[in-house]
């Protein structure tokens, strides 16, 4: 009563503390789709881990034909090649997750029309069968 | 930090789309393939000669890194939800970045001093 109405209302800026439920650090755990979700962000780790393989298969080529006879006998290692088989698949987890994503996070119009999630789909999984054969051919040209 | 955040998605994504395409191939040779002698490697003196060229380093170079970055950003939100680690959100940036930064310094000065 008796105030005047200003343009801007007032409010406080103080709130009570909100009570949150601690959450344990095993909350993936408890729902398969939370899971799933957790080891699609850790395939991060497996493609960090063969970009460091091969900046180390770099190195050595640098370095001449000794240091990498010694990085190809890692490899053959049992270490090695158990880390490596892990990684894969992990690897392959990450293209199967990332490419089903693609239609989602891209989307393209052709004369006004949305292009289908199966175009997207069906052009990025043909990229990934063509360059991989391109990256064969060129590695086994004799 | 909330200025280069477009660039740090940008390469998240940039680098999450190059190990979709070429990381199981280049594993499956690298990592397996070859050592398991389930296909005949190629020889030192052919790579060596793959090196030279200016189209296989700039490939090298985007095989490396960018991926290095995709791994350091999808790690970073990681650490943070999985561990709940919020409080660290400086270090765990700075550590994560820093990490994918030093990779592509070491990649770029062995690209740069092949002979």
């Amino acid at each position: 009563m008796g105030r005047q109405v200003s343009a801007e209302p007032h409010y406080t800026l103080y709130h009570p503390r909100w009570y949150r439920r601690p959450v344990s650090v095993w909350w993936w755990l408890q729902n398969r789709a939370y899971t799933g979700f957790v080891l699609r962000e850790l395939t991060s780790v497996f493609v960090a881990f063969f970009a460091l393989v091969y900046l180390w298969q770099l190195r050595a080529l640098v370095h001449g034909p000794d240091a990498y006879g010694q990085f190809l006998a890692r490899m053959r290692s049992p270490l090695f090649l158990t880390l490596n088989t892990v990684a894969f698949l992990f690897v392959l987890v990450h293209s199967i997750t990332w490419f089903n994503l693609t239609p989602k996070a891209m989307v393209l119009r052709l004369s006004g029309k949305r292009v289908p999630d199966w175009v997207i789909l069906g052009l990025h999984y043909a990229a990934w069968l063509v360059l991989s054969a391109a990256v064969v051919f060129v590695l086994l040209r004799r | 930090m909330r200025r280069i955040t477009p660039l740090l998605w940008l390469l998240f994504s940039a680098g999450g789309t190059v190990a979709a395409l070429l990381y199981p191939v280049h594993l499956f040779l690298t990592g397996l393939a070859f050592p398991l002698g389930l296909i005949e490697r190629p020889r030192y003196e052919f790579l060596q000669r793959l090196l030279t060229h200016p189209v296989t380093r700039l490939y090298l170079f985007v095989l490396i890194s960018l991926p290095l970055f995709h791994w350091a950003h999808r790690f970073r939100y990681t650490l943070y939800d999985g561990l709940q680690l919020k409080h660290l959100t400086e270090l765990i940036a700075v550590l994560c970045y820093g990490a994918a930064l030093l990779g592509t310094a070491m990649t770029a000065y062995l690209l740069w001093n092949i002979p």
